[in-house]
């Protein structure tokens, strides 16, 4: 997911922490009360949620990448509009999540160094390239959709800031799949290159969403204190089934094929699709994905070039703050 | 010899569990302990409230309303921001 972290809980170092003060935590969660800054919450839980928001945050920046690339591209100015409007929505998301994880104590600064350092992960899905403009469409469609799958319950989240910042987040972001879906549609009711592009689109991009929702629960390890604490409220496997039941009918729909020749529906009407190949997702994580390197070297250049802004910023607020000083001695 | 201000403090009260603070008024006090037991007593009477924050009221930089115009008209044109700018048929159901 674009919160891959959560697959990667710290272990529950509770006992070394006063006891009373962690019961009395877990009946605050356990009552569905949301922990707020300065309340008392366990080393792991802070570290925890730090590194799901910031790699959350880094997640909406690093994804404003794929899609930027064709904004002047865009098949037509009101494509190219929408497009604009939801990589700016990216932009904001990215920037709620990182002030609702600066709440926990660590600054922006240093979350936005680890991730350029490469210390800090952010989602797998955007280390895939964007080579059509129906890749666009899968993108709004799929990624928005499987993002969207994974926060509706993250409003519910047990850190106050966070589940605030996500209810934003969600609202907002309603419109970024219905555009991508209204792309796929346009394209599958165009001629048949257009048609085969959407399909196409589709193969390249349908295993890697579904590799967002993280390793099975089988091999999961660390999502009970992630559960305990609310911050997950479902498995991996069950936002995953969730996402297929839901995307299936819409494939249809559009006339597409799913890519998955053993894909069957159970008796209870879920769609049961193939293995996963959780090899190419490792690989991805450890950074050798298609698109790794790029994404890194994009980010890093902008910061870098935006080095001057944050100086020029900083020397007129100081210009300014003289100026007021010495309009009072006068 | 005139009395001397007392300086004016803006009051956010958290109303229920899980909500953002909220502003809900000013108060005067002479300092921020004292500003927040102030807004204790003006504005949770009625159990309004699960938190406090008080800032002094010289924190807040406000936009001039004047500006509204130049601020916020721009965003009203932009349609496309909103999910029912796009065609789903219905037959697609809830997206």
């Amino acid at each position: 997911m674009y919160t891959q972290a959560l697959n990667t809980t710290e272990t529950d170092d509770r006992g070394l922490e006063d006891a009373a003060k962690a019961a009395h935590f877990q009946a605050r969660i356990d009552a569905e009360e949301r922990i707020e800054p300065n309340d008392w919450m366990p080393a792991a839980y802070r570290k925890t949620l730090t590194r799901q928001i910031s790699q959350h945050a880094h997640s909406e920046i690093v994804g404003m990448l794929p899609e930027g690339n064709w904004i002047t591209r865009a098949s037509s100015l009101r494509r190219k509009a929408a497009l604009l409007a939801k990589v700016q929505d990216e932009c904001g998301h990215g920037l709620y999540l990182y002030a609702a994880a600066e709440t926990l104590g660590t600054s922006r600064e240093e979350l936005v160094d680890a991730m350029l350092a490469g210390k800090a992960k952010y989602s797998s899905i955007f280390n895939y390239p964007t080579l059509t403009w129906a890749d666009i469409g899968t993108v709004g469609w799929l990624v928005d959709g499987a993002a969207i799958m994974n926060q509706i319950p993250l409003c519910r989240c047990s850190y106050g800031p966070y589940a605030r910042a996500m209810i934003r987040v969600c609202k907002e972001e309603s419109f970024h799949q219905r555009q991508g879906y209204e792309i796929m549609l346009t394209l599958c009711r165009g001629s048949d290159e257009q048609k085969a592009m959407a399909q196409d689109a589709l193969n390249r991009w349908w295993w890697p969403v579904l590799m967002m929702f993280g390793p099975p629960d089988a091999t999961s390890q660390h999502s009970d204190t992630s559960t305990k604490w609310k911050i997950k409220r479902f498995s991996n496997d069950e936002l995953r089934q969730k996402f297929v039941d839901a995307t299936v009918p819409q494939a249809q729909y559009l006339g597409l094929t799913i890519p998955d020749p053993g894909m069957i529906q159970d008796a209870d009407g879920h769609w049961r699709y193939s293995e996963i190949d959780w090899t190419e997702f490792k690989q991805v994580l450890a950074g050798n994905g298609p698109c790794n390197r790029d994404r890194m070297a994009a980010r890093r250049k902008a910061h870098d070039e935006g080095a001057w802004v944050r100086e020029a910023a900083e020397a007129y607020a100081a210009k300014r703050a003289q100026r007021r000083i010495a309009q009072a001695a006068d | 010899m005139a009395t001397p201000n007392t300086p004016l403090w803006e009051v956010f009260i958290r109303s229920r569990n899980g909500l953002a603070h909220k502003h809900v008024g000013s108060l005067h006090a002479s300092d921020a302990t004292m500003a927040l037991q102030a807004a204790r007593d003006i504005y949770t009477r009625r159990g309004e409230g699960l938190s406090i924050w008080v800032v002094p009221s010289t924190a807040i930089t406000a936009s001039d309303p004047a500006d509204k115009g130049m601020m916020f008209e721009p965003a009203e044109s932009k349609i496309y921001r909103h999910p029912t700018f796009y065609e789903v048929p219905d037959e697609v159901g809830h997206m």
